[in-house]
């Protein structure tokens, strides 16, 4: 199978404005399901809702676009009644860490084996622009027009935290790297996360003087470190800048495989 | 039948029973008072039968992984009470617009709110039937009894197989909680009724294309076999390519009803205790059942001829049957531990003009049966 045998080109152009960064996180999706030789009816994109949670209107692969916030809590179930599927949730930054974070830490938590592809935008695309959970202090959005005075997420932060077995973050300028990463997250077995920090001219850049992706990726280039510079330096030298790289990929027993046991167990007991 | 058939055990426990016997092998809840005894037991049983429990971190995950898990091909059903119940509601509608079938029990307490969470209620009428937003159709059963918990469970998954939808079953405290005799059975494979598949040639499946088919229900794929399809919460067309054609939403937002009314006959379940030569109706369902035939007896007793009429089905609304009950009796008598939800229903179809009264009660108690009995004796006074 090609790349472009898993996306409806027939649809093209996307939807997507000028300057997003969605066509490359789907770009570089597809190419990992051609490197990992993965047939189209066994592939699950479960999305939810804003601008990426719109992408599987171009995946030939099966799909289920639930509610907002709700995709990984759709997509457990997805995995679990039937593990021999590639489950993947993909969702915005409001998907997965705002609306959705009790589901997002729980997912990472409880391991089941999913692949969450997030794109952040660091605001909300789909509804004009409005904050979300990852917004950077101090930036203009539609509802925070005088500067925002919440201190954004990272995502990947509170993925290893909540226990996510694999971990990672590239730019969408580094396509090739993002493709290795769905690879390697996906041939994981337990809740694995590939980050992104997408320019959204539209509103964010438009927002915040920076109103076409090339200023926006500057402005996301001068706010990661790869993680090769980012080992040798402290909290302050990092000053809250996003680290890019694979950020943690520490296997641990996935729920299904657990559960497998339990059933073993339980029906060696008598009602 | 063998005695190994027969229990004595609560509700709940029925319900669980019931579900493991309509091939049920999903659950995905978040335990609440007077419910939880389903979470419990569905995470000792489920995996006895090869069945996955997983307890998710609220009612919105539980729902949306039960619709996932039943989406996946495994017959999948969660368990709350009001709070939860009304966490759920987003997600109710996404199982009635992608047309995936699942079975959310309701166990009914106090509200609004927490409420009083160990007392019984009967207020989750409504919110049945209306709760998610947008117009839709949707199948409510409601038990009086543990083997009615059983039965209506088997009944509730069959019929969720059958049109493609989510199934409530609204239990109450009382009937959750009260143990009495309950017999358990095997469904026999032909009583048990499985989602029909596509057997058209993978390219041609479409997910949505009800219109296609006889019965009006699009056969269903599982995730992982051969069809490759989508499923989506945004208004879509046959194949489940987004369209917001008013045509096409016209059409798919009466399919959502349509399939439930025009089932009528299949769908409305009744029952009738001495109604055959009934002067006075005494409608009732879930644990008021219980207060109504004892007032029944007590009626009789001083000449009254009464019967119980109960609503097994509370959605869609008897609307045939209720009609035809009001030209039947000289009154009917509705109690019910909300303030008038079954009432109202009652009235608007009460086309004989007869009167139609409530007895309600809000305050945690089951309704006694003397209320019942003094607001029947002063009707037919």
């Amino acid at each position: 199978m090609k790349y472009t045998d898993y996306i409806k080109t027939e649809k093209f152009p996307t939807f997507f404005c000028a300057g997003c960064g969605n066509g490359v996180m789907l770009g570089a999706m597809a190419r990992a399901f051609e490197a990992l030789n993965l047939p189209l009816e066994k592939i699950v994109a479960v999305t939810g809702i804003g601008c990426w949670g719109k992408v599987e209107d171009y995946l030939k692969v099966s799909t289920l676009h639930g509610t907002h916030g709700r995709a990984l809590a759709f997509a457990t179930g997805v995995k679990l009644a039937n593990p021999d599927l590639h489950v993947l949730a993909i969702m915005g930054d409001g998907d997965s860490i705002t609306i959705g974070g009790n589901h997002f830490i729980h997912a990472a938590r409880r391991n089941v084996d999913v692949t969450a592809i997030v794109v952040n935008n660091l605001n909300y695309g789909m509804t004009g622009g409005q904050y979300s959970g990852t917004t950077p202090e101090t930036k203009k959005t539609s509802t925070s027009r005088y500067g925002h005075i919440e201190q954004g997420f990272d995502i990947c932060k509170v993925a290893e935290a909540a226990g996510a077995s694999y971990v990672a973050r590239e730019l969408i300028d580094n396509p090739i790297q993002l493709k290795n990463r769905i690879i390697e997250a996906m041939q994981n077995k337990g809740f694995s996360l590939v980050e992104t920090i997408s320019p959204c001219p539209t509103h964010f850049g438009r927002n915040n003087g920076m109103p076409s992706a090339v200023p926006l990726m500057h402005y996301i280039k001068e706010n990661t470190v790869p993680i090769a510079k980012a080992k040798n330096m402290n909290e302050e030298e990092l000053g809250g800048r996003f680290v890019t790289g694979r950020l943690r990929s520490v296997p641990r027993e996935d729920y299904g495989t657990k559960y497998a046991q339990i059933i073993e167990t339980a029906m060696n007991v008598k009602e | 039948m063998s005695r190994d058939n027969v229990y004595f055990a609560m509700g709940n426990e029925a319900i669980t029973e019931g579900a493991l016997a309509a091939g049920a092998r999903f659950y995905a809840g978040y335990p609440i008072t007077p419910s939880s005894e389903i979470a419990e037991l569905s995470s000792i049983r489920l995996p006895q039968v090869g069945g996955m429990y997983v307890q998710m971190e609220d009612e919105l995950g539980s729902i949306a992984a039960v619709i996932g898990a039943s989406a996946s091909g495994k017959k999948s059903y969660t368990a709350t009470s009001g709070p939860g119940f009304s966490l759920m509601q987003e997600n109710l509608g996404v199982a009635v617009m992608i047309e995936m079938p699942c079975v959310i029990i309701n166990v009914q307490r106090h509200g609004p709110s927490t409420g009083m969470a160990t007392k019984p209620a009967q207020g989750d009428v409504m919110q049945s039937r209306w709760g998610t937003h947008g117009d839709h159709g949707i199948i409510v059963l409601s038990p009086s009894t543990v083997q009615e918990c059983y039965d209506l469970t088997i009944e509730a998954f069959n019929y969720s197989e059958k049109y493609r939808m989510p199934v409530v079953l609204l239990a109450d405290e009382v009937v959750g909680h009260m143990r009495e005799k309950y017999i358990r059975y095997e469904v026999p494979p032909e009583k048990l009724v499985n989602r029909k598949q596509p057997t058209c040639d993978s390219k041609n499946y479409k997910p949505f294309d009800f219109g296609a088919e006889p019965d009006g229900i699009a056969p269903l794929a599982v995730f992982g076999g051969k069809y490759r399809f989508n499923l989506s919460t945004t208004m879509h067309d046959e194949a489940c390519e987004s369209c917001i054609r008013p045509d096409n939403a016209e059409k798919f937002v009466r399919h959502f009803v349509d399939k439930i009314e025009n089932n009528y006959d299949d769908i409305v379940l009744t029952r009738e205790y001495q109604m055959d030569d009934a002067e006075v109706a005494i409608l009732s369902f879930g644990c008021s059942v219980r207060s109504s035939l004892y007032a029944v007896r007590r009626l009789r007793e001083k000449g009254i001829r009464a019967g119980v009429f109960q609503l097994i089905t509370l959605w869609p609304f008897a609307d045939r049957h209720v009609r035809e009950l009001c030209r039947k009796v000289k009154a009917v008598v509705v109690p019910e531990m909300n303030l008038g939800q079954v009432l109202r229903e009652v009235q608007r179809v009460n086309d004989a003009g007869i009167p139609v009264l409530g007895v309600n009660r809000v305050n945690g108690e089951i309704i006694h049966p003397d209320e019942i009995i003094a607001c029947v004796s002063e009707v037919m006074a």
